[in-house]
């Protein structure tokens, strides 16, 4: 029969010698090799205690940006949402008020803005979408949950705390 | 035999084409159609006296014409220069001209404000795809651009002087269609401005009109404001009887929300015909309108995104399988999802939604 291979090698099917059946020779031969891994360098981290470095191209959950005086940047442009292969990111917009200077930056807002965590699949294609430096993906892990809902992040899950605030705490 | 009209011959991008007397070179490139069609941002073929304005439709006669065949010395507005027999034209085929458009749409991008993001206009902009295709990447000017208030003229029209590049579409409309006008131009050069007499509200039929000819966003839709984005609203063409227009409109929709009217447009951003504000402004039910089918959207335009042609949805089989029972939903989307709530419509509030609309 051909062989479908050229790498195929024939199986040597001698009866085994004196020496080969004590058996002794390879299984020095086994246990030099697998103590010789411990003096070798550990592969793994002790996880919760030790973490690995992210990869400077790491990309986790997403934030929303605030600027300096704490407004919020995202106009609720759309240009995330349309750019997301997955369709994750869904949002609903509003007129900022007169009064509400200091919450918005500009007179658009988003009032509703969510990204389902579950369809997201961290290309980044958002953060390079947003023209106004308002989403950026963290080096975080979204966190595992039982069930489905938590995996819907809104507003309050994304906005970074406010600047101002955090110097009066 | 003597009736018979005698056919003008030009060439444009060595292109032949016959065409009548008087035609203007953009309406004998518009026959030719393609890529040489020079972009237009005043010139309208649906109104008279528009055009000449914005110079981005220059081009070069390289041979005036037969009786005469010495190139025109500068470049000329195609929107406004008639033809000659033999003349010959360069557009796309002359370096020239596509270096005098960069430096109009610079010119024409000097006061215009960057916020796309925040403009409705935005996805639909001819000033946009101008940009895009002809514009430098960069600005260079240094100074001040000159700013305006927002201001409402009338309850539906909201007026962006900012973001205006003085086409003058919006005057022509309103003193061509309506048989009153009530605004036009104040100011010269660069204090020049699109205004009303004293903020005058705009109330006429037909002055919906001056949101689907303006070629930027200075005049928006105030019951669409903020309301969507066009790229995730799926047009719709659709009439209805109307006893002021044809009634022929292309419905802005998702799901079954209507959330903006507007005339139908051609490849060149032109209405087929003009509509009346009711169907413009005041009919929004999905109830009074006949739905004729999708509309056709360029699939180079980014709102045909996401609208795929000929998909096959897969037939729902779970009810047979589980003889006739519906699934159970084990989790109903609204108490996760803040988005789209039912008890906020966002297609029925007037103006703008405002936070209050969200605070229900």
């Amino acid at each position: 029969m051909q062989a479908l291979t050229t790498r195929v090698k024939p199986v040597d099917r001698r009866p085994l010698t004196f020496v080969e059946r004590l058996y002794i020779p390879s299984i020095l031969k086994g246990m030099m090799i697998t103590f010789k891994h411990i003096f070798k360098k550990k592969a793994t981290v002790n996880y919760p205690e030790e973490k690995r470095p992210f990869s400077p191209v790491f990309r986790g959950l997403h934030i929303l940006n605030r600027d300096e005086e704490g407004r919020e940047r995202c106009t609720a442009c759309g240009l995330c949402a349309v750019a997301c292969p997955a369709e994750a990111i869904t949002m609903e917009a509003a007129e900022r008020k007169p009064g509400e200077e200091n919450l918005y930056r500009e007179e658009k807002y988003a009032a509703r803005y969510e990204i389902n965590m579950l369809r997201c699949i961290f290309c980044g294609f958002c953060e390079e979408a947003c023209p106004k430096d308002a989403i950026y993906l963290t080096e975080t892990f979204a966190p595992a949950h039982y069930e489905r809902k938590g995996f819907i992040y809104g507003k309050p899950d994304l906005l970074i705390p406010d600047p101002k605030e955090k110097q009066t705490v | 035999m003597a009736d018979e009209k005698k056919l003008f011959k030009v060439k444009i991008d060595n292109i032949s084409v016959e065409v009548e007397p008087g035609t203007t070179i953009l309406n004998a490139a518009r026959q030719i159609g393609g890529d040489i069609v020079p972009p237009a941002m005043c010139y309208y073929s649906k109104l008279q006296g528009s055009g000449g304005k914005c110079r981005t439709c220059l081009v070069k006669v390289t041979k005036g014409s037969e009786a005469d065949p010495r190139p025109m010395p500068k470049l000329v507005a195609s929107c406004r220069t008639t033809v000659m027999d033999g003349m010959e034209v360069a557009n796309i085929t002359s370096p020239e001209v596509q270096d005098a458009r960069k430096g109009v749409v610079e010119f024409l991008l000097l006061n215009h404000p960057l916020d796309c993001p925040v403009c409705d206009q935005a996805g639909e902009c001819d000033l946009q795809n101008l940009g895009y295709e002809h514009g430098a990447d960069g600005t260079r000017y240094e100074f001040k651009r000159r700013t305006f208030d927002q201001i409402d003229i009338g309850d539906n029209i909201k007026l962006h002087m900012t973001r205006c590049i003085l086409c003058y579409r919006c005057v022509f409309t309103a003193d061509q269609l309506t048989n009153r006008r009530e605004h036009g131009i104040l100011g010269r050069g660069e204090h020049a401005e699109i205004s009303t007499y004293i903020h005058k509200a705009l109330d006429n039929d037909f002055i919906g009109n001056v949101i689907d000819v303006c070629p930027v966003g200075a005049l928006t839709d105030r019951t669409f404001r903020f309301k969507n984005r066009v790229w995730f609203l799926k047009p719709v063409d659709a009439h209805r009887n109307c006893d002021k227009c044809c009634g022929k409109t292309v419905l802005w929709m998702r799901g079954d929300e209507i959330f903006r009217v507007t005339a139908r447009k051609d490849k060149y951003g032109e209405v087929e015909e003009f509509i009346c504000d009711t169907c413009r402004f005041d009919t929004k039910e999905a109830s009074a309108w006949t739905i004729e089918g999708p509309r056709k959207i360029d699939r180079h335009s980014v709102i045909s995104q996401g609208h795929y042609v000929g998909t096959v949805k897969p037939k729902e089989i779970l009810t047979d399988v589980l003889d006739g029972r519906q699934p159970r939903l084990l989790m109903d989307i609204h108490s996760v999802s803040e988005v789209n709530r039912p008890e906020i419509d966002l297609s029925k509030i007037d103006g703008p939604a405002h936070s209050d609309d969200f605070r229900k």
